[in-house]
């Protein structure tokens, strides 16, 4: 691979980073593998002010590659995790099994509560995550089954819900981005409807809305995610994953620049 | 004399732990996830005559392992993981043929408020979770409550989380001693002492039992999580958390909970073949077979 050729797996990276570029001095709480990668990516280039943990119990003060550890800053066992949600100094990217149109998500179970189809995690945090800290989903799949009309089960509150539910949930209701293997989607659209914000380099508009399994709101002007410079990428293979495992969510596909 | 008196010595054994508890309580499981379950007690009542449970845990196998046994009527948690297998098969099993009867999903942190209701005698304490979500739809006993204060955003409308009041929690640390004084030595306390606070009674087990001098001898003070006030029985259980982790006394067992994990996801012969190696005797007996598997697996 030459230096400066870029793999979807790193647009996605770079796109997850742009997500926390401006938080400021924040806790970001990333789930599963690319938002870990992206999360680690922003504290190294545009926000070295984010509080990062290992997942676990603590605050680390250096940015260690995926998997690995660093200085110890902080403690954060889970008790405390649930005080600063409330606080609100958070930007957490959790998955999405599925999300509509409003920007719901779930994580809980698929088909009928009382008796799914598949039981999934449960709940966990998204109903309180998505009322009183920002918000943001990763979904390395884009397709019909993810992104649906309406999700089985709201785990985690869109803006329309957030409102109807009163001011006490829409307070803090600050769903941020989607990032998805094919594009960045916000919830800017008519209605607090999803969004196509870009495409990923090599993706059409077309793609992501044959994907997408409602009405997305499509801007007459999609322009096309950035592509990570070259220290961003220098950052992502010689340090923080030199093992390729983001290719793991995101399979390698060399795109030439 | 009266010097000499000391407080109770709480030590019972694991079956003494599992007769004093009856059909149809509600019990507290501490711990999270895959993490310092107390599993020997765990594994005693999946083998007991206990049932109609109401369950009560940010679940992992323990939550996977009395719902194979038939033993919930009706489950509260918030998740149910092994992290590394992120869906608990036995816990899935259950939800899709529906066999608990009643389900209260929460929201994981209206899970630590109703324990810090029922911590603090309360009847609920107001949260923002849960507004707006499933979770007040699928429990549509949850009500909600208006704030008597207007602070610039009008009279806010807030969850009232029930209290969560347990008959008896179960717990796992590393330390203790004979009068249930307490310490974990790992990295996260969970939420342990507000179990034992939001139940009648609390039941401990533990890695180690040690004079109470030795409780702080190379630990600090803050490590103390559990007060003798707060606990009712003491059962030194080696490896009682296993396959959950112990940290430091041992990590996730993962090579074990691969085979959990596979024998209960696979057909009714597999997970008969997983309990009667593991599971049909007594703990003595589960730790013996988890030693040969030990060895076997590093041949």
């Amino acid at each position: 691979m030459s230096d400066d050729a870029y793999t979807r797996a790193d647009v996605c990276a770079a796109a997850i980073a742009d997500a926390f570029s401006e938080d400021g001095e924040i806790f970001a709480s990333p789930m599963g593998l690319l938002p870990t990668l992206g999360v680690r990516l922003a504290k190294l280039t545009s926000n070295p002010d984010l509080v990062i943990s290992d997942g676990e119990s603590v605050f680390m003060g250096g940015v260690p590659p995926l998997g690995g550890k660093d200085v110890v800053e902080g403690w954060i066992p889970f008790r405390r995790v649930f005080d600063v949600v409330a606080y609100g100094k958070r930007h957490v990217m959790m998955g999405a099994t599925q999300v509509d149109r409003h920007g719901n998500q779930n994580i809980s179970a698929i088909g009928p509560f009382a008796q799914p189809k598949r039981q999934l995690l449960g709940s966990r945090g998204a109903p309180g995550n998505t009322v009183n800290n920002r918000t943001s989903y990763w979904v390395p799949k884009h397709s019909t089954r993810v992104f649906v009309e309406q999700v089985d089960i709201v785990s985690g509150v869109g803006p329309v819900r957030a409102k109807a539910a009163g001011t006490a949930a829409a307070r803090f209701n600050d769903i941020h981005r989607i990032v998805s293997n094919l594009g960045v989607l916000d919830l800017g659209g008519a209605g607090d409807t999803v969004r196509l914000v870009s495409v990923h380099p090599g993706v059409t508009v077309e793609e992501v809305v044959a994907a997408t399994g409602f009405a997305l709101d499509v801007p007459a002007d999609v322009p096309t995610t950035r592509t990570p410079s070259y220290e961003e990428l220098l950052l992502i293979r010689d340090m923080l994953d030199p093992k390729g495992l983001r290719f793991k969510e995101v399979p390698q596909e060399e795109v030439a620049r | 004399m009266s010097s000499n008196r000391k407080p109770r010595d709480k030590r019972m054994s694991i079956d003494e732990v599992v007769g004093s508890l009856e059909s149809g309580m509600t019990i507290g499981i501490g711990g999270w996830g895959p993490r310092r379950k107390p599993m020997a007690l765990v594994r005693a009542i999946y083998n007991s005559d206990l049932t109609d449970l109401t369950i009560v845990s940010w679940g992992g196998a323990d939550v996977g392992l009395l719902a194979r046994a038939g033993k919930i009527r009706r489950l509260v948690y918030a998740f149910v993981s092994l992290d590394s297998v992120p869906l608990e098969p036995n816990f899935q099993r259950a939800r899709q043929s529906g066999s608990i009867p009643e389900v209260v999903e929460l929201d994981e942190g209206m899970f630590q408020t109703g324990l810090r209701a029922a911590a603090q005698r309360l009847p609920f304490l107001p949260m923002r979770a849960g507004l707006g979500s499933d979770v007040l739809v699928n429990n549509p006993w949850i009500s909600t409550v208006t704030s008597p204060y207007d602070e610039g955003h009008g009279h806010e409308e807030l969850v009232a989380v029930p209290a969560l009041k347990l008959d008896a929690a179960l717990v796992h640390l590393n330390r203790a001693d004979q009068h249930g004084n307490a310490s974990y030595l790992g990295p996260d306390p969970y939420f342990d002492d507000l179990f034992a606070m939001a139940a009648d009674r609390t039941y401990l087990s533990v890695e180690q039992i040690v004079d109470t001098a030795g409780l702080t001898v190379d630990t600090p003070v803050q490590r103390l999580l559990l007060s003798r006030m707060m606990v009712d029985g003491v059962v030194e259980t080696p490896n009682g958390a296993h396959f959950t982790t112990c940290t430091p006394d041992y990590e996730r067992d993962e090579r074990f909970q691969r085979a959990y994990a596979a024998a209960s996801s696979g057909f009714d012969e597999d997970w008969q073949a997983f309990h009667d190696r593991f599971l049909a005797g007594d703990e003595a007996s589960y730790q013996a077979a988890v030693q040969t598997f030990t060895e076997e697996s590093a041949r």
